[in-house]
């Protein structure tokens, strides 16, 4: 018997806008101007909270905190595609996600202060609290999406991660579980290329992270993850396809942390700054400016005002978050369980005495 | 009202609840066209198609899967075969299903119940005889469940898919086939956080939970004993304790489970803080021994015996 090909997989690589703010007009996605401009002020925000953030923690004023530096378009430009119904399951580097989705700027401050009020999802949206463990939570959104089939809702789930992610079983069981029942979920690993100190080239031997997806039986797709019309795109495709019954789609976005791993991580002392570098031309904000001053909707005086906006209404969402106060010590206790155990309800009287 | 055992008692209850609630699902390894390993869930694809789900082996993502359902708002429950392979999905209940409505303050919920045989008694291949119910107790914001005949397993397991937290709820599989007993078809539910006195006695105290129960009644013959059936291991029932506790002034714990860091001490150690001085005699823990849970040959031997609880019985009326 010869020996015969069984199988065979492609990988699509997706890049519409380049370095100098060129975009492919076939493959554009519908983005009005109107469209651009509040994806343009979302790039702003995110950047202005992140500023911010890492200034408060020099400060003493934020607990550690992780930086979305060069990540903007993987994340705005995936969340930019969501529904309100869609349901979103983030890692703990999101914030872009969170901000894009309208989430309150003073919660994310309070949240990463150390305190879990933050994370209290406002009723109106379905983006899920900050996951640490790595990778440990794309499996609830493979549950959501498979509660959403039951229930017959036209409804997908987004999960969040990394590379590093990619490497842990929890990845495959989702993965597989998620192609086994065909389910309206969206896989987005933002290859950031670094796993605190490891690269991306010792985390897998693969060669994309995207090529895994066919070994589950669905497709995967690796995105200029800098270009915030391919994160679009793919991302408005893949819940598509996931909303019509045409089950799951890993996104790879293919990215930069600019930034140390957390406020805790001094990144020189395991990557050079040349690699750095490299990576400053394909600045995600930089590229989308270029292409919207050629379409003659970016001018410096409207990125003035802009900016002058956002600094005030962040510095008002600090202010905000202060005048919120600290949380009642209670709170340790009391959301435990629906009711108070035997032993809580003696824990708090002790605390009457 | 039929006599039945534990097997049919709880594929009663999730039939039942199931009737009951569209939202209650099962999903795990084998649970449908088999009807699980044990004959659990029997019947139960045929009667619900839509809600009864064969997943792919792989124990942390059932366990995640049932989270991201519970969520969403559905009610899951989730079979993990033996006990021995819960421990792969130890992450998914620690880290995520004990915490999610802590960490979202109340936002969201994960209202889930993980099933799963424990236990001695059926001489089984290695890990299928694990009672290491200590460990899930550790957790703050899981609930731990140990049902010991067919009337409260029926009775707990739908307070557990009813509860709005994520509960464990331990089968032991000596008890599976062991006791036919009356169960009503009637929707009646036994309270989580309630332990029951099942004799009642003035010298002794002894406390005791799934199978070690029956050794310890089979055991108390010429023993003015009173046996207290936990049920839920986590939160426990402290008021039920010390009431019987203080009035007989001796305290004897069964588990079958190694002693070290066992559920017997977490309660020796609440008597002696809340009840010392009404102790006529040093508590007492029967446990099982501080080695691995042997295989076939071997098993007679790990948990305590017969013997070993009225010579425990005997002891502790010295003083």
């Amino acid at each position: 018997m010869p020996e015969n090909i069984i199988e065979r997989f492609e990988v699509k690589e997706l890049k519409i806008l380049d370095e100098k703010g060129n975009a492919d007009a076939a493959i554009l996605p519908n983005l009005s101007d109107n469209d651009l401009k509040k994806i343009f002020e979302l790039f702003i925000l995110s950047r202005q909270f992140d500023q911010r953030a890492l200034q408060l923690h020099a400060e003493g004023r934020l607990g550690t905190y992780a930086s979305i530096l060069g990540q903007e378009a993987s994340q705005i430009g995936s969340a930019y595609a969501l529904e309100k119904t869609d349901w979103v399951f983030p890692s703990f580097r999101e914030m872009g996600v969170y901000i894009t989705l309208g989430y309150p700027i003073w919660m994310l401050f309070q949240y990463w202060t150390g305190d879990e009020r933050g994370m209290k999802t406002p009723d109106d949206l379905s983006i899920f609290p900050v996951s640490v463990p790595v990778g440990t939570h794309m499996i609830h959104a493979v549950g959501a999406a498979f509660a959403a089939k039951i229930k017959g809702h036209k409804t997908a789930s987004v999960a969040y991660f990394g590379d590093g992610g990619s490497s842990k079983g929890d990845f495959h069981e989702s993965l597989n579980i998620a192609g086994v029942y065909k389910l309206p979920v969206v896989f987005i690993c933002q290859n950031n290329q670094w796993a605190i100190s490891l690269p991306r080239e010792k985390q897998t031997a693969a060669k994309t992270i995207a090529q895994k997806a066919y070994s589950y039986g669905f497709e995967g797709i690796q995105v200029d993850g800098n270009d915030v019309f391919a994160v679009y795109k793919a991302t408005k495709d893949a819940l598509e396809k996931a909303r019509a019954g045409k089950g799951p789609t890993l996104i790879e976005c293919f990215t930069y942390r600019m930034a140390d791993h957390t406020t805790a991580d001094d990144a020189s002392r395991y990557r050079s700054k040349e690699d750095v570098e490299k990576w400053k031309d394909k600045d995600p904000l930089l590229r989308l400016k270029l292409y919207m001053e050629k379409k003659g909707i970016w001018k410096e005086q409207y990125e003035n005002d802009v900016k002058k906006k956002v600094i005030e209404f962040v510095d008002g969402e600090i202010k905000k978050e202060e005048a919120a106060g600290l949380p009642d010590k209670k709170d340790i206790i009391s959301f435990t369980y629906k009711e108070l155990s035997q032993r809580q309800i003696k824990e708090l009287k002790l605390w009457q005495e | 009202m039929a006599r039945i055992n534990m097997v049919q008692a709880i594929n009663l209850a999730l039939r039942q609840e199931m009737d009951k609630d569209k939202d209650v699902v099962l999903i795990g390894e084998d649970v449908g066209r088999d009807g699980g390993v044990f004959r659990i869930s029997e019947g139960l694809m045929e009667k619900f198609p839509d809600r009864v789900f064969d997943t792919p082996l792989a124990e942390s993502g059932i366990i995640g899967t049932a989270i991201g359902m519970a969520v969403y708002g559905l009610k899951p429950v989730a079979e993990i075969q033996f006990m021995g392979f819960i421990y792969a999905g130890i992450e998914q209940l620690f880290s995520h299903a004990s915490r999610i409505r802590s960490r979202s303050r109340g936002r969201y919920t994960c209202p889930l119940v993980v099933r799963t045989p424990y236990g001695l008694g059926i001489k089984p291949p290695e890990l299928h005889s694990e009672s290491t119910e200590a460990l899930l107790c550790h957790m703050p914001g899981i609930k731990v469940v140990v049902p010991s005949s067919p009337y409260n397993a029926k009775g707990l397991l739908i307070s557990a898919i009813r509860d709005p937290d994520p509960v464990i709820f331990l089968e032991p599989t000596r008890l599976y086939r062991l006791i036919k007993e009356e169960v009503p078809e009637t929707d009646y539910t036994i309270p989580i956080g309630k332990a029951k006195v099942v004799q009642e006695g003035k010298d002794i105290t002894v406390i005791a939970w799934g199978s070690m129960l029956h050794k310890v009644l089979e055991s108390i013959e010429g023993f003015d004993a009173e046996v207290i059936d936990l049920m839920t291991l986590r939160p426990y029932d402290e008021e039920t304790i010390l009431n019987s506790v203080k009035k007989t002034g001796r305290v004897i714990i069964a588990q079958e489970a190694t002693r070290n860091c066992g559920f017997a001490a977490e309660l020796s150690a609440f008597i002696a803080e809340e009840a010392m001085l009404h102790l006529k005699a040093p508590i007492i823990r029967l446990t099982g021994l501080d080695a691995v849970i042997p295989m076939a040959r071997l098993e007679d031997y790990y948990a305590p015996s017969k013997e070993k609880v009225i010579k425990a019985l005997k002891k502790v009326m010295e003083y």
